[in-house]
């Protein structure tokens, strides 16, 4: 038995180590970058820690149309589907809990019980966009009184495709509180991860892969924060911007750019990402639908029912 | 231009006189071919579409590909209406940039032909029509020759026929032979392009034997594939027709164009496409004379990239019209 673990040990300090090839999502598939080039991750204390892609604007040209692509069929799912695939993201994150307490620990330079609790506070984040899906029709939408004999109703719909600069400091909390409110409400969004610290958001996709989001719902893209988002801001079938992870000089001109076709434009502001963030990143990629119903001439009783 | 067409069929007719005497001399002539090195062709093909086309080459390419266009819709449900924005479309392929080049053509069913043509009335967009009791080519002699004269009576410039593949699969060639020249002849003055439906002629050899075949037979174009079944148009057989239409140019003098058609959805297909020809057949068959597209959702593509190219800036479906 002894002789059984002493040989199990040898033979793990003899393997050798199994690097981590860090790819982008687009598309439901997992692609290197067009361009072909990676850049270095190094933990916050400057150790390296794996090799990310580093993007052009043709990927995240790609991405725009896989977005596209996707946005009909996740926009037309029931909120209360949606609701559930976004509930099964939450499970798989849960499952690797410990992957992503290791990645935000190194990226953030946290110690291992403060990264868990930014793990854990990011799934109960997602869990609780998740429960906004079928609801956020009820605070965003609703019957208008009008003086006439009709049914006036206004009901929020998705904007579209929504690219987010996710925030630079906080690589996971802060990520999953920028990219869940997007897709909750039926948008699909390329999001753009943090520039120094990547992994967190490239092993997301790693999970959204597997929990029934349909491929292009969300699309993450790693590299120069600068070099991809000028062509997205610019791009005529992005719908919305959230600048959250641009510094000041970037997000005047990604909103300069972003003028052209009228793009919903959310500026950066210092935010607590431990705090609740109330229905704001909901709401803010919405477009609301308002129909008036004819409800007949009014009866004897003042109804027309 | 008819006369000499014509004439210069007739010459190709008798120039292969013996080898299309008959049935067996027409076998012998065709597996007599080179066979085609399966391998190298594909390589060839995905090596020439690793060409890097960019800034001024490309704006050139993609204007020269809107230009080459056969502006397609082969369905079932069609409508004067969509015909009629069919033709709309090919005449300003984009309504908010005047300097588009319009398309080579629009190809319709033969009962679309008169609505096709009033639609492009004066433009120079051509009309060309399927014909052949398209796309299967499945009915009697007879029945396809009303079908071709039906189309050029409407109106219809060019005619795309498809040939008899079960004959061609069963080795019966003179009779897909004879069929060609019968349509030929039923065509009159409208152009002829012959398609082969590549994906059901299962191997290269096949492609290469047919290229001779229709072109022997007095073919204005020869064309891939009808779009309607799995495998369309590939880089690697429009390679191989493009090697047939040049090696039989060199032989006869004749020159025979070429129209990949189905599948090709990108401008960066497209462009691949134009490489081939320019490397293939060469510079002569860059030109809508020589050159087609049959495509319906390329056309999209190549404009948003022309926007692209003109502002700077992605554009998107939304900035194109809907088919």
């Amino acid at each position: 038995m002894s002789e059984k673990s002493e040989k199990s040990e040898k033979s793990e300090q003899n393997r050798l180590s199994v690097f981590k090839t860090y790819k982008l999502y687009v598309g439901g598939k997992f692609p290197r970058s067009e361009s072909g080039r990676v850049y270095e991750v190094t933990s916050s204390k400057g150790e390296w820690l794996a090799n990310a892609p580093q993007s052009s604007r043709k990927d995240a040209r790609d991405a725009v149309v896989a977005a596209r692509k996707a946005f009909g069929g996740w926009a037309g799912k029931t909120a209360y589907n949606r609701g559930q695939v976004l509930y099964r993201v939450a499970e798989m994150l849960e499952g690797r809990r410990e992957q992503f307490v290791r990645e935000v620990a190194d990226a953030e330079g946290l110690s291992k019980s403060k990264a868990a609790a930014q793990v854990d506070a990011a799934i109960d984040r997602w869990v609780w966009y998740a429960g906004w899906t079928d609801k956020i029709a009820q605070i965003a939408g609703g019957a208008n009184p009008v003086a006439g004999p009709y049914f006036n109703l206004s009901s929020p719909e998705p904007t579209g495709v929504v690219a987010v600069v996710a925030p630079q400091e906080s690589s996971f909390l802060g990520l999953v509180s920028v990219v869940a409110p997007v897709i909750a409400t039926g948008n699909t969004a390329v999001v753009i991860a943090s520039e120094a610290a990547p992994l967190p958001a490239l092993s997301l996709g790693e999970v959204l892969a597997t929990s029934d989001l349909p491929g292009g719902v969300v699309n993450v893209l790693s590299g120069r924060t600068a070099e991809i988002t000028a062509p997205l801001a610019a791009h005529q079938d992005v719908n919305a911007l959230d600048l959250c992870g641009a510094d000041e000089v970037l997000a005047k001109e990604l909103e300069v750019a972003a003028a052209d076709n009228l793009k919903r434009v959310v500026r950066p502001q210092p935010v607590d990402w431990s705090a609740d963030q109330g229905t704001h990143r909901l709401t803010a990629f919405l477009e609301t639908k308002t129909v008036w119903h004819p409800t007949g001439s009014l009866g004897a009783s003042g109804s027309a029912y | 231009m008819p006369t000499t067409a014509h004439a210069t069929a007739s010459a190709t007719a008798s120039a292969f006189a013996d080898a299309t005497a008959s049935d067996s001399a027409l076998r012998r002539f065709l597996h007599g071919l080179p066979g085609v090195d399966a391998v190298g062709l594909e390589a060839r093909a995905a090596a020439l579409g690793t060409r890097s086309i960019k800034t001024t080459a490309k704006a050139y390419a993609i204007d020269l590909a809107i230009s080459m266009i056969d502006l397609t819709t082969l369905e079932g449900a069609d409508t004067p209406g969509k015909v009629r924005a069919l033709g709309a479309k090919a005449v300003h392929p984009d309504p908010s940039d005047r300097t588009t080049p319009r398309t080579a053509a629009v190809c319709v069913y033969p009962d679309m032909v008169a609505t096709a043509k009033e639609a492009v009335a004066g433009s120079g967009v051509k009309v060309a029509s399927v014909a052949t009791a398209f796309p299967a080519g499945r009915a009697a002699l007879d029945v396809k020759l009303a079908d071709v004269r039906d189309a050029v009576a409407a109106g219809a410039d060019e005619i795309d026929m498809v040939i008899d593949r079960g004959a061609f699969l069963a080795g019966r060639y003179l009779k897909v032979y004879d069929e060609i020249r019968a349509v030929k002849e039923a065509s009159g003055t409208a152009r002829l392009k012959v398609i082969f439906e590549t994906g059901e002629l299962s191997t290269y050899d096949n492609i290469r034997r047919a290229s001779w075949l229709g072109m022997m037979a007095g073919a204005d174009f020869i064309k891939t594939s009808t779009g309607k079944v799995g495998v369309n148009a590939t880089p690697a057989n429009t390679l191989l027709m493009l090697e047939a239409v040049r090696d039989f140019k060199q032989q006869t003098g004749v020159q025979i164009g070429v129209k990949p058609a189905g599948g090709i959805r990108t401008s960066k297909d497209a462009v691949k496409f134009l490489v081939l020809v320019n490397e293939t057949a060469g510079a002569d068959w860059l030109d809508n004379h020589w050159f087609r597209f049959g495509a319906s959702s390329l056309l999209n593509d190549l404009l948003m990239q022309r926007q692209k190219l003109a502002t700077g800036r992605y554009s998107g479906p939304d900035y194109v019209t809907v088919d």
